[in-house]
């Protein structure tokens, strides 16, 4: 069953003198408990598409469904509700919100999702556990390093127990050992949790991971493999 | 465990105030100085006005006063009204009023030696006139009056204008009921001292009887003015009063009547004092936006995130807003608490001026002395007008929340 199913999509930008055309319809479908990675170079419009199938930005045209939801004509505060209960998002540069502990940042979104207290506590810690930083619980986010701060961010988006995860470049800003822990844990996520994972990156480590990778350029597919 | 309860919003904005510590301490110390400098300024102005209501009303024309209808418009010995036993019990009878107090007022020329000065002349029943204006703790010099003396007693003004002192008589020539000539010859008792100039310069009081006698009034008077138990009940008493007297004949009038001018006088003053202090506060509310600004601009990227990750843009404006609240709470709660133990202070040590800034200050008119009010009003109007301002203020990350796009958010920082 598809949980992620893009039709036609394009995407253009007018704001420069020159319209860019971002994606250039783009048909995509993804399965549950999939992961995947979304490769190309620079300025093919991973992250473009990346964040129309988040339902952060609108396609020009086309369609997108996700979980059998069209979200392409999907009200702003609908849209907002339902990334909150369907996706965890990853972001390159961490994104954890500075004021909030380690835990509390792992607890904010279920707080979002109005989860009982206990479940909140229980849910959070096993996630940290599992990312092996529970002993981080109640440091915050300036007193972690880059890699602990991503894999905080991953239990952040695993906790609201999302339909998939979408990371965008998640190890961009991480060195090789960090890589390597986050690339297991996340692994081990899609593996024990069944979570649905679709990355947009090129590095060749996230790479060798992916078990099907999209290659894009100039906003097109022009390569989808499984392994 | 983690404090990420029910009060995640609070939690958030409390600990977002103190991101930029510097910056915070900076916006609330400004707030906390326009409080405390307005409430210290508003203390003093409306300090000063109940001192002049106080002096006026309180101490001179009383807070009510019933006269024969149309003595307010032309204040002659002949618009009197006769003195009735039915009246006084009518105006005693309403809650609140505490003593009905006769008075009979007219001009006199005060002569002594070669000195003349025009005068007021104030009949009163001496004991029921210290109730009401507690004339008798003004007596610096000589015996208060009884009511059935035939003596005066003198503004200190007044005497050293007239260079007599106790036992000099005193020549009162003026115009009595009807135009009969009011001549008398009266030794002087006491002299007063008045805060006053006005007041301490043209005043010479006469018990009541004699002062009939001298304007051939017989039982008439000019005026009863009434002493009440709290200053704000004048409204209530006066429509009392009104419902139970005949208004065909008699005037009831409270103190803002009986003084337009310095009602007039007061409003106008306190209107300027008002558009100096909101000066102020848009000073301040210039330096607080700036800081609102950059609590906006840096965290435009964290908006988008939380945005993304499904928070919704209301719950992130109520934080924005909380956090606003915040810090105009602070602020206002540090500058009352500041201001507060001075104002209590000053409210019972008034500042008086000696020497040459006294008799300048006199020259207005008033009374050289600072007051300071304690109204409950001067404090939480500043509440209200700096969260006025913040609500406003805030309108702007607000719509700025309101218009975000995640991905534009994100990109752009």
């Amino acid at each position: 069953m598809s949980i992620i199913k893009a039709l036609n999509i394009t995407k253009t930008y007018n704001s420069t003198a020159v319209p860019v055309h971002a994606l250039n319809g783009i048909d995509l479908e993804i399965e549950k408990g999939e992961f995947t990675a979304i490769v190309g170079p620079s300025g093919c419009g991973k992250t473009t598409l990346l964040n129309i199938l988040g339902g952060l930005d609108h396609p020009t045209s086309g369609e997108v469904s996700l979980a059998g939801t069209n979200i392409t004509t999907m009200q702003d505060g609908k849209l907002i509700d339902f990334r909150l209960r369907n996706i965890g998002f990853v972001f390159q540069a961490y994104n954890l919100i500075p004021v909030l502990t380690t835990q509390e940042n792992v607890e904010f979104i279920m707080l979002l999702q109005k989860r009982p207290k206990k479940e909140r506590d229980e849910r959070a810690l096993e996630l940290l556990t599992q990312m092996g930083i529970a002993d981080k619980a109640s440091q915050r986010p300036s007193q972690l390093s880059g890699g602990q701060q991503q894999r905080v961010a991953v239990a952040r988006a695993l906790a609201s127990k999302p339909q998939f995860i979408l990371a965008d470049e998640p190890t961009a800003n991480l060195d090789s050992h960090s890589t390597s822990a986050l690339l297991d844990i996340m692994a081990k996520m899609n593996k024990e949790e069944g979570a649905t994972f679709v990355f947009s990156t090129h590095d060749q480590r996230v790479i060798d991971k992916a078990r099907r990778i999209i290659t894009l350029e100039d906003g097109q597919i022009i390569s989808d493999e499984t392994r | 465990m983690t404090k990420l309860t029910k009060n995640m919003y609070f939690t958030l904005a409390w600990r977002n105030i103190w991101r930029n510590k510097r910056r915070s301490y900076i916006t609330i110390a400004s707030v906390t100085f326009a409080v405390m400098l307005a409430c210290t300024m508003r203390s003093v102005q409306l300090g000063s006005y109940e001192r002049m209501i106080e002096t006026a009303a309180r101490f001179f024309t009383g807070y009510i006063q019933i006269h024969k209808n149309g003595y307010w418009e032309d204040k002659t010995i002949d618009n009197s009204f006769s003195y009735t036993e039915d009246l006084i019990e009518k105006v005693a009878s309403v809650e609140g009023v505490l003593e009905v107090v006769p008075r009979i007022e007219s001009f006199a020329l005060a002569s002594y030696d070669q000195k003349t000065k025009g005068t007021m002349v104030l009949g009163i029943d001496p004991e029921k006139e210290h109730k009401l204006t507690e004339v008798k703790d003004k007596l610096v010099e000589g015996e208060y009056l009884e009511a059935d003396d035939q003596s005066i007693m003198i503004a200190k003004g007044l005497a050293d204008y007239l260079r007599v002192g106790i036992g000099d008589s005193v020549v009162l020539i003026g115009q009595g009921y009807h135009g009969t000539n009011a001549v008398g010859i009266y030794p002087v008792s006491g002299i007063m001292k008045f805060p006053v100039p006005e007041q301490n310069n043209s005043t010479i009081y006469l018990p009541l009887k004699e002062a009939q006698w001298l304007y051939a009034t017989g039982d008439q008077l000019s005026s009863l003015s009434l002493v009440i138990d709290k200053a704000n009940h004048v409204d209530r008493i006066v429509a009392g009063i009104s419902k139970d007297v005949d208004l065909e004949a008699y005037e009831v009038m409270g103190w803002k009547e009986l003084m337009p001018e310095l009602v007039q006088g007061i409003e106008i003053d306190n209107l300027s004092s008002k558009v100096m202090i909101w000066i102020l506060y848009i000073v301040i509310g210039f330096g607080m936006f700036g800081t609102f600004l950059m609590m906006t601009a840096e965290r435009m990227y964290e908006f988008g995130v939380l945005l993304s990750i499904g928070m919704k843009r209301i719950k992130m404006q109520f934080v924005i807003f909380l956090e606003m609240a915040l810090m105009a709470t602070i602020g206002v709660i540090a500058g009352v608490m500041i201001s507060l133990p001075f104002i209590i202070y000053y409210h019972f040590h008034p500042i008086y001026f000696g020497g040459e800034m006294q008799a300048a200050i006199e020259d207005f008119g008033v009374e050289a002395a600072y007051y300071f009010s304690m109204q409950p009003s001067l404090f939480y109007n500043q509440a209200w007008a700096i969260f006025l301002m913040a609500g406003i203020l805030s309108l702007y990350p607000l719509i700025v929340i309101h218009r975000l796009k995640p991905v534009k958010a994100m990109r752009e920082n």
